[in-house]
Parts: C-alpha cells; sequence; structure tokens
C-alpha cells in the first residue's frame, strides 16, 4: 500500500513551480539581453578592428588566425575531420565569424547579463527543485507518475543539466532556448495537464518506474541539449557559408556561438551519453514489459516510438562515420530524433491508444 | 572507422579501416560496372549492401517503417479492433489489408528491411572481426616520417648531463607507455634515430563487434520466442483452480514449434483477491490502487501446496511460465431453477467490464433448464444509483448496493449444435423474452439474496451474492533470457565502443651535437577522440617525470605554432634549444 496523498504539500508544490516559472522568465530576459548586447558590443569591437586595419586585435581571432587548417574549413567540404578539435580553442571558422570559443571553455571576459542570467536559472532551478520535491513528498512517491509529473520534472532535469554543463563548459549561448523550453513545459504542466496529487494505478507501482522513467527523462533532457545545438549549428553552417563567400553577415547574435563544427562535435558527445541512456531506457522498459504484461515487446505504441528514436539515433551515430552525412546531415538526424521524442511524449502519451494509456489525462 | 586526422595519408598503415575500405570498395564497384557477369553482379551487389551507407540508409528506413503500426490497429494485439476499423473504412479499409498495415511487424516489407539490415550487419561485422583479430596481433604501425604533421606532437630535451642517450631514451619511453597500457614496439633501437610505435584501446573496435553481433543474438532470441513460446489466459473466480494443460486455458495461443507435451501440470487456486480502492486523492476517488490475489499453487498434482500473491508487475513463476495478473471484476453468483423446480443452474456469473465502477454486462446461459432452456442477459453493478433521467449506473467501484438487473429469454440456445459461442454474449434471435422492461412482466432487478420468479412458470432466479475474479495471462517464453543477455552485451560493447579510445603514440630521439638527447612525439587517434589532447599531455607529464625533466608549466608548447619555425623541429619547438640539423623531422629514412 503506498504512503498517503498530503494535499498542503501539493499546494506548496504548485506555487513552487509558480514561483521558479517566474524566475526563469527573468533568466529569458537576461539571457536574450547577453545575446543581444553581445552582439553589439561584438559589431563595435570589429568597427574598431577595421579601424585600426588590425585584425589581429579582435581578442581570439588572433591565435586562431595561426591555427591548424583544419579548423579554417569549416564543415562545409570537409572531409578530414580534426580528431581532437574540441581539445583546443577552434576560434574561427572562415576569417572573423566568430568570436565564440570552440572549446566552450569559459572565456577571460565577463559578460555581466549573462551571469545574471545564470544566477536567476540557478535560484530559479532552486525553487523549481523544491516544488518537485514537495510534489514527491506530497504524493508518497516519485515525482513522474502522469503528464503533469513528467513535465514538471522534466524541465527540472533539463534546466539542472544544462547548469551542470555550464560547470564545465560555456553553454550559455544556449540559456534562451534551454530556459525558454523550462517555461513553456512548466506553463504546459499547470495549463493543459494539471494533476492533483494522487496515487500511483498499480500498473506503475513498480521500481522499475524509478529506473525506466528517470533515465529516460535524463536522456530526454541531454537530447534537448543537443537539439538546440544541432538547430544552432545549422545556422551557423549557413552564417559560415555565406560569410565566406563574401555575403552579408545578418546574424550579429551567433557571434556568441561557436562554430558549426565545435557544435557538431560537443552536440555528438551529448548524443553519444544520451544513446546510451535511451538504450537503457529501452532495455529496462523491456524488463518492465515483461513483468506487467508477460512479453518484453510487444509493438505497443510508447514502445513503436522509443525503439524508432533510438533507431534515429543509432542513425545520427552512423551518420558521424558515413563520409558525405558528416555536418549538415548528421544534424538534421539528431533534430528529427528530438522531434520523435516530443512527439511520443506529447500526442503519443494523449492520443494514442495502448498500454501506456495511464498518464493521468 | 575513418581517420578524422588532417594528415596527409601517405602510409598505408595510417589511414586504414574503413574509410579506405569504402574508397577501394567503390573504387572497384565502378570499375566493375560496365561488365559484370553473374559473379560480378553479385559481389557487387553485396559491396552495395554491407556499405556504411547502406547500413545507414536500411537503419533509416527501418525507423519510418516502424511508424505506421502505431497509427493502425494492429492484429497481433487487438484482431477485433482490426476488423472494426475495416468494417468503418470501406473504401480503404481493406486495401490496407493488402498492405499489411495491419500486421506491420510480421509484414513482408518490414521482415525485408531488418533482415536486409542484419544481412549488412553480418557482412560488415565478420570481414571487420578478421581485420580486427590481425590488427590486434600485429605490431603497431610504423613510424611516420613527420610526426609534426600528427594532430598532437610535442618534443621534449632531455640535458646532455642527464647522461640519457638516445637509445636508453627510447628504451624508457617503451616502459612509460606499457606502463600506461600501450602495445610498444621499439624500432632501430641502436641506430640513430630510434624510434617507437604504441597503440592502446583494441577494445573500442571489440566493443563495436560486440555491440553489432549482439543485436543479431537479440534477433535470434526473439525468434526462438516465438517459435517454442506460448501463452494463454484464464479468468479465475474466487475459489477456482487452473491446471496447467490445454484444457485448462480460455485461450491459448501456441509458438511455432510448440507441443503439448510442453506444458507441466501445475495449478494454481485463486483463494481470494483483495482490492484497494483510493479513497483520498482529489479527483482520483474509487481509482484501485492495489490488487493483490492470495493464491495456492502446486508444481505438479503431487507437490506440496504454496501460498503465494500475486499482483500487478509482480507475477507467479510456475513450471517455466509465468503467470500475471492482467484484470479483474465482479462475478455475482447466482442459482437458476428451472420449470419442473431442478437446480438447472448454480455458481458464479463472470462480469465483462462495460464502465465506470465496474458497471458490467452479465450473461448466463441455463441449457439444462427443462421444459426450455433459460438465458439471461443485463448488468451488474455493485453500488447502483439511477441518475434523474432513469439510467441506472454504477456510483462507486466497492459493494455498496449490489444489484443484479437482467432480462429473460426461453427457448433453443443453439449450444447443442456443437458451434463454438462466446460465453459473454447470448444470441437471442432464436428466443422468445420473458422478461424486459418493454414487456409487461417488465425487467428483473435483484438484490444479494433475493430471488424472482419468471413468468409463465419458466423457473425461479436468485441472487446469492458476489465473488471476484481475476484474469490472468500465462506466458512462457523460452528466448527471452536470452535476449536479456544480448541486449546486456549490447550495451556493455556500446559502452566501449564510445568511450574507449584508439590511439597511437610514436617517439622517436635523436642525440643533438651539443650532447642533448632530443624526443619528439606524436600521437594519432582512431575515430573520435576528443580527449587525445588530454593524452598527449599526460604522455608529456610522464615522460618528463621518467626522465627528471622540469616539468613545463604550459603543456601548450607543444603546440607551438608554425609560425616560429617552418619545419617544426623538436629544437625550434622547444623554447631555449636552437635550431638543430638533427631533428628527427629531417630528411631521414621513414622507420
Ligand atoms: C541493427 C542495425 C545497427 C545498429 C542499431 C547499429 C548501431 C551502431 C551504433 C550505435 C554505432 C556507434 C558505435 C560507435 O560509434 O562506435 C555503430 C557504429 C558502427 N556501425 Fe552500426 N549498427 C547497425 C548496423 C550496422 C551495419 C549493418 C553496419 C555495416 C554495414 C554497421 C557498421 C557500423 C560501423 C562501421 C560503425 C563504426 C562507426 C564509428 O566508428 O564511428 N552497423 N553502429
Amino acid at each position: 500500500m503506498p504512503f498517503g496523498i498530503n494535499e498542503t504539500m501539493g499546494q506548496y508544490s504548485e506555487l513552487f513551480m509558480l514561483l521558479a516559472a517566474g524566475t526563469y522568465t527573468v533568466a529569458f530576459i537576461a539571457f536574450a539581453w547577453d545575446l543581444a548586447k553581445s552582439s553589439k558590443a561584438l559589431r563595435a569591437i570589429d568597427l574598431k578592428a577595421a579601424q585600426a586595419d588590425e585584425s589581429a586585435k579582435v581578442p581570439v581571432a588572433a591565435g586562431a588566425a595561426a591555427r591548424s587548417e583544419s579548423h579554417l574549413a569549416g564543415p562545409a567540404g570537409r572531409t578530414e575531420r580534426p580528431s581532437s578539435s574540441t581539445a583546443r580553442p577552434a576560434g574561427t571558422g572562415g576569417g572573423g565569424v566568430m568570436t565564440a570559443d570552440g572549446d566552450m571553455r569559459y572565456a577571460a571576459e565577463r559578460r555581466a547579463p549573462a551571469r545574471v542570467a545564470v544566477a536567476l536559472t540557478v535560484l530559479g532551478a532552486v525553487i523549481h527543485g523544491a516544488g518537485v520535491l514537495t510534489r514527491a513528498l506530497g504524493a508518497g512517491r516519485v515525482p513522474w507518475g502522469n503528464m503533469y509529473e513528467f513535465l514538471t520534472t522534466g524541465a527540472f532535469v533539463a534546466i539542472a543539466v544544462f547548469l551542470l554543463v555550464l560547470i564545465r563548459r560555456d553553454l550559455r549561448f544556449l540559456g534562451t532556448f534551454v530556459v525558454g523550453l523550462g517555461i513553456i513545459m512548466l506553463v504546459a504542466a499547470s495549463v493543459a495537464y494539471w494533476t492533483p496529487v494522487g496515487h500511483l494505478v498499480p500498473a506503475l507501482q513498480s521500481y522499475w518506474l524509478i529506473i525506466h522513467v528517470s533515465i529516460a527523462v535524463l536522456s530526454s533532457a541531454l537530447f534537448t541539449l543537443t537539439f538546440a545545438m544541432s538547430a544552432l549549428q545549422l545556422v551557423q553552417s549557413h552564417r559560415q557559408k555565406t560569410v565566406a563567400a563574401g555575403g552579408a553577415d545578418k546574424l550579429g547574435f551567433m557571434r556568441l556561438v561557436p562554430s558549426a563544427l565545435s557544435l557538431e562535435n560537443l552536440s555528438y558527445r551529448i548524443n553519444a551519453i544520451a544513446f546510451i541512456g535511451w538504450t537503457f531506457t529501452l532495455m529496462f522498459g523491456a524488463i518492465w514489459a515483461e513483468k506487467a504484461w508477460g512479453r518484453f515487446w510487444g509493438w505497443d505504441t510508447k514502445e513503436v516510438w522509443t525503439f524508432v528514436i533510438w533507431v534515429v539515433y543509432a542513425g545520427y551515430l552512423h551518420a558521424r562515420a558515413t563520409r558525405g552525412w558528416t555536418g549538415t546531415r548528421a544534424a538534421w538526424l539528431s533534430i528529427v530524433g528530438y522531434l520523435c521524442v516530443i512527439f511520443n511524449f506529447t500526442i503519443v502519451n494523449q492520443f494514442f491508444n495502448g498500454l501506456h494509456s495511464y498518464s493521468g489525462l | 572507422m575513418s581517420e578524422r586526422v588532417n594528415v596527409k595519408k601517405k602510409s598505408s598503415t595510417l589511414a586504414g579501416g574503413k574509410e579506405r575500405g569504402d574508397k577501394v570498395a567503390e573504387a572497384k564497384a565502378d570499375a566493375a560496372l560496365p561488365a559484370l557477369g553473374p559473379v560480378g553482379m553479385l559481389r557487387w551487389a553485396w559491396t552495395q549492401l554491407t556499405s556504411m551507407r547502406t547500413a545507414l540508409f536500411l537503419l533509416l528506413l527501418l525507423a519510418v517503417a516502424a511508424v505506421p503500426g502505431s497509427l493502425f490497429p494492429q492484429r497481433p494485439a487487438n484482431p477485433s479492433v482490426v476488423t472494426q476499423y475495416i468494417k468503418d473504412n470501406p473504401d480503404y479499409g481493406k486495401l490496407l489489408d493488402t498492405l499489411q498495415l495491419y500486421d506491420v511487424y510480421s509484414s513482408a516489407w518490414f521482415s525485408a528491411i531488418y533482415l536486409l539490415l542484419f544481412i549488412s550487419l553480418i557482412g560488415c561485422v565478420v570481414p571487420r572481426a578478421i581485420a580486427h583479430y590481425k590488427a590486434m596481433r600485429s605490431q603497431p604501425p610504423r613510424t611516420p616520417k613527420r610526426l609534426s604533421r600528427l594532430p598532437e606532437y610535442g618534443t621534449l630535451v632531455i640535458p646532455a648531463d642527464a647522461g640519457i642517450p638516445a637509445s636508453e631514451a627510447i628504451t624508457s619511453a617503451a616502459g612509460v607507455l606499457k606502463n600506461r597500457g600501450y602495445r610498444v614496439e621499439v624500432r632501430d633501437a641502436g641506430g640513430e634515430r630510434p624510434s617507437l610505435g604504441a597503440e592502446r584501446g583494441f577494445a573500442k573496435e571489440v566493443g563495436n563487434l560486440v555491440f553489432h553481433t549482439s543485436l543479431i543474438g537479440v534477433l535470434v532470441s526473439v525468434a526462438i520466442g516465438g517459435l517454442f513460446g506460448y501463452s494463454g489466459q484464464r479468468i479465475l473466480v474466487e475459489g477456482d483452480t487452473f491446471v496447467n494443460t490445454l484444457v485448462g486455458y480460455d485461450q491459448f495461443t501456441p509458438g511455432t514449434n510448440f507441443q503439448s507435451s510442453q506444458l507441466q501440470p501445475y495449478s494454481l487456486q485463486l483463494d481470494k483477491f483483495d482490492i484497494t480502492f483510493d479513497r483520498e486523492s482529489r479527483g482520483k476517488i474509487g481509482q484501485p490502487i492495489d490488487f493483490s490475489a492470495s493464491v495456492t499453487t502446486k508444481e505438479n498434482p503431487d507437490a506440496p501446496a504454496q501460498k503465494e500473491i500475486l499482483k500487478v508487475n509482480d507475477p507467479v513463476t510456475l513450471g517455466g511460465t509465468s503467470i500475471y495478473l492482467t484484470g479483474n471484476g465482479y462475478a455475482p453468483m447466482v442459482t437458476v431453477r428451472d420449470g419442473e423446480g431442478n437446480v438447472a443452474m448454480q455458481g458464479p456469473v463472470v462480469g465483462k467490464l462495460q464502465g465506470d465502477n465496474y458497471y458490467s454486462s452479465v450473461v448466463i446461459k441455463v441449457p439444462d433448464a427443462k421444459p426450455d432452456q433459460l438465458g439471461f442477459q443485463g448488468f451488474f453493478l455493485p453500488t447502483a444509483f439511477v441518475s434523474n433521467e432513469g439510467v441506472s449506473y454504477s456510483g462507486d467501484p466497492g459493494l455498496f448496493n449490489p444489484q443484479l438487473t437482467l432480462n429473460s429469454f426461453y427457448g433453443d440456445l443453439g449450444l447443442d449444435d456443437g458451434a463454438p459461442q462466446n460465453v459473454f454474449e447470448i444470441d437471442v434471435r432464436n428466443l422468445t423474452p420473458l422478461n424486459a422492461r418493454n414487456l409487461a412482466a417488465g425487467g428483473i432487478k435483484l438484490a444479494p439474496g433475493t430471488s424472482y420468479t419468471l413468468p409463465d412458470g419458466k423457473g425461479t432466479i436468485s441472487f446469492d451474492g458476489v465473488k471476484r475474479y481475476i484474469g490472468v495471462d500465462i506466458h512462457h517464453n523460452p528466448g527471452q533470457l536470452y535476449a536479456l543477455i544480448f541486449a546486456l552485451l549490447a550495451v556493455a560493447g556500446l559502452i566501449l565502443s564510445l568511450y574507449v579510445n584508439r590511439r597511437r603514440v610514436w617517439v622517436r630521439t635523436g642525440t643533438h651535437e651539443d650532447g642533448r638527447t632530443m624526443v619528439e612525439y606524436g600521437l594519432l587517434a582512431r575515430g573520435e577522440d576528443h580527449r587525445l589532447a588530454g593524452e598527449a599531455d599526460a604522455v608529456r607529464k610522464l615522460l618528463s617525470a621518467e626522465w627528471q625533466l622540469a616539468a613545463d608549466a604550459d603543456p601548450a608548447k607543444s603546440q607551438q605554432t608554425p609560425s616560429s619555425s617552418p619545419d617544426n623541429g623538436p629544437g625550434a619547438a622547444t623554447t631555449s634549444a636552437p635550431r638543430t640539423p638533427a631533428g628527427p623531422s629531417g630528411p631521414e629514412k621513414d622507420q
């Protein structure tokens, strides 16, 4: 028999979720401000540099100019790929288009709005974490038993993973995206999927819920990061090509974003971790299905889509090792994979009938 | 395995692996294209099929092909829904059936895709396994001429007074690398320019091969389950016993190679079934939150009885099968006496769930009633309410106000002609109604402990009480343990393949004319390796420690830009050293 329900805790949880969403909103504005401001500041530096006619004075570009040719090649038409390119600052991807560090390490220069944004995100995440925790206490179980809880907890994990990666890498250029997504998830949870604290149906009462779902949520959080990076990679690669061909650089804020190749390399590494996570999700799901329904695989809708996602990301890993498929095409696969993740979570949970139809709606 | 290196692929050992293999294969294929005999044709097809590009294509195709199975109802899961779907969509329902869209995962086209994929996989894994076996037994590749061209490159200088000549430096470097897990070969140890080649990380490729091979293992295990497994269903009312023989099942699905001798005659008796309903969550009151079936099992007829609890997510295993709790409901107990006053039927009637709160339909067939066979059809409500519109509904899943409402019929039930009938349905076309709402006699409404006398002296029916029943699924799948083992192997292989790095290190030493020993080293990774620079640093530190060189604070030094020295000799790379013509990257032989 499960523990009792604590309604008061549940109400506290909802209050925390609201506060977290508010804090994130301010953080989102700060991240956006950072992008806008930096792109302005960068343009000013460029201007000065141009006036002095001494492009070597542009901070990172100076060192980068002397980099080995592979970094200059950019993702377009790349046939040989440096094996350790992310280990060094790969500054340029076509002559001064890039200011961001290809290594995604923190640079010395301070970006005050970005610092504020990160601080606010941390604050939001703490409040959000309290919301998740009180939800768990209120229901007396893990806080991922229905759509509302998947969303609120999933948003928390996505933001927490983002913050954790931030410790090592300067991915602040993803801030608007990740925090924006977190806000959307929280709002969607509260508006469309709100569910009061409650017990789990017997089918969900299993330690496999803890194992299987937590790994799925973690992997999805990582896929979220790589989705954003792959999307930026496409934009960046397009921009690099345009600039290299002598076109005008219309997307100034993209200077904060590392080169397409650096994006591709880091998102590959994150996707590799997430793929292992997804493999476990699939396997543990199968083991649980065996325990609950007597067969480990039955092509239930949810199983089908979990499988499809797995195959798409396996395709992505293959693409990275297939000539002609690296770069842009691989990025598209990563994006398609993520769209499948979203589809699997939203549409499949709600509109498809299957054994998994206990999303709490 | 693509060599993602900015090294000019001069030496064949450097530019190895798939990339080159692909090129060769493609070149071959191109060359062979104009005049293909049957053998050439086959070879060409085989090369195409086993190429990485085809594997990728088939993988993506597999993903796409799996999707329709989630869009259309599938026969294996829900045959009746499929039939209904075809009925509801007369214009294209049949067409979808010819396209096997209701049996996607056993369809010809889906099978073709995954079989091709697996053939491609085998065609890819076998040659790679052979090649890797050879690579593991052969020496590390020869030392490239210009180590400075490698993605990681650095130099060290051992002062003349340290007394470590070039030959000794190379052997001690070999020791260092061996300790770090490299397989090392020293070349030209006594010569002027001794060098060593070292390699590690063979587990990466092994992992990759294990991963891919295990996928085949999983597929085979699934096939074994389909051949030798079986599954079935049974409904058990409290007090009922199931015996594992063919007649014990309500429904039985054998695998292709099933034999009834496989069934071990164990027994399972349902003693009691308990449900806990949610009485506290807002909006969820009355939802079941715990199912618990107390059962008594016997491994075989003579074995001692054992008490066990069967729950959702917690099957009972018995005689090589697993027994799952998959459904439950109420079974009202009734007694029917016929027109001659004899008990014609007595016992539980399984109610089929129809709506909320265990609103269930019941069908009672009494073929033994005389002079006429009797039939009843109606509903059971655990907590009966009547809405303002006069519609009955069940207000709670618990037994607060149980009620049985029935219509009755008499005549020939049609059970004698041997055609199998669904126990949950009654065909009333050939029967004469006795009780119904629109008849003078009205419908039958019974509470527990009450009885009703049928019109025209046809008999009586009494409602004696309520029991619960459970539905169990019984499965035997001999392949599933193997599937699990292969899946675990696959994950292990995948992790190795993604996280072990295959690296090569070369070191070359030489003596400067002023007596110092010059050392240069280079590193190369096969495949993706973002930690190669870290490895270069580690190797540099270890070598420095070995020769007690002052640890240089700035490892970036080893990545001196070519601007300071066009040909990157070791002398140039180290800040203090003067340029030296004896730099190992000079015009010496490639060994
Ligand atoms: C059932 C289908 C397959 C799946 C799910 C699958 C999955 C994977 C995965 C996840 C990787 C990444 C591991 C790594 O990067 O080392 C990989 C790598 C690889 N796969 Fe497959 N594979 C399949 C079929 C094939 C087939 C048919 C071939 C051969 C034609 C193949 C050839 C390769 C190769 C050469 C790599 C190494 C790529 C690299 O080193 O980056 N795979 N495979």
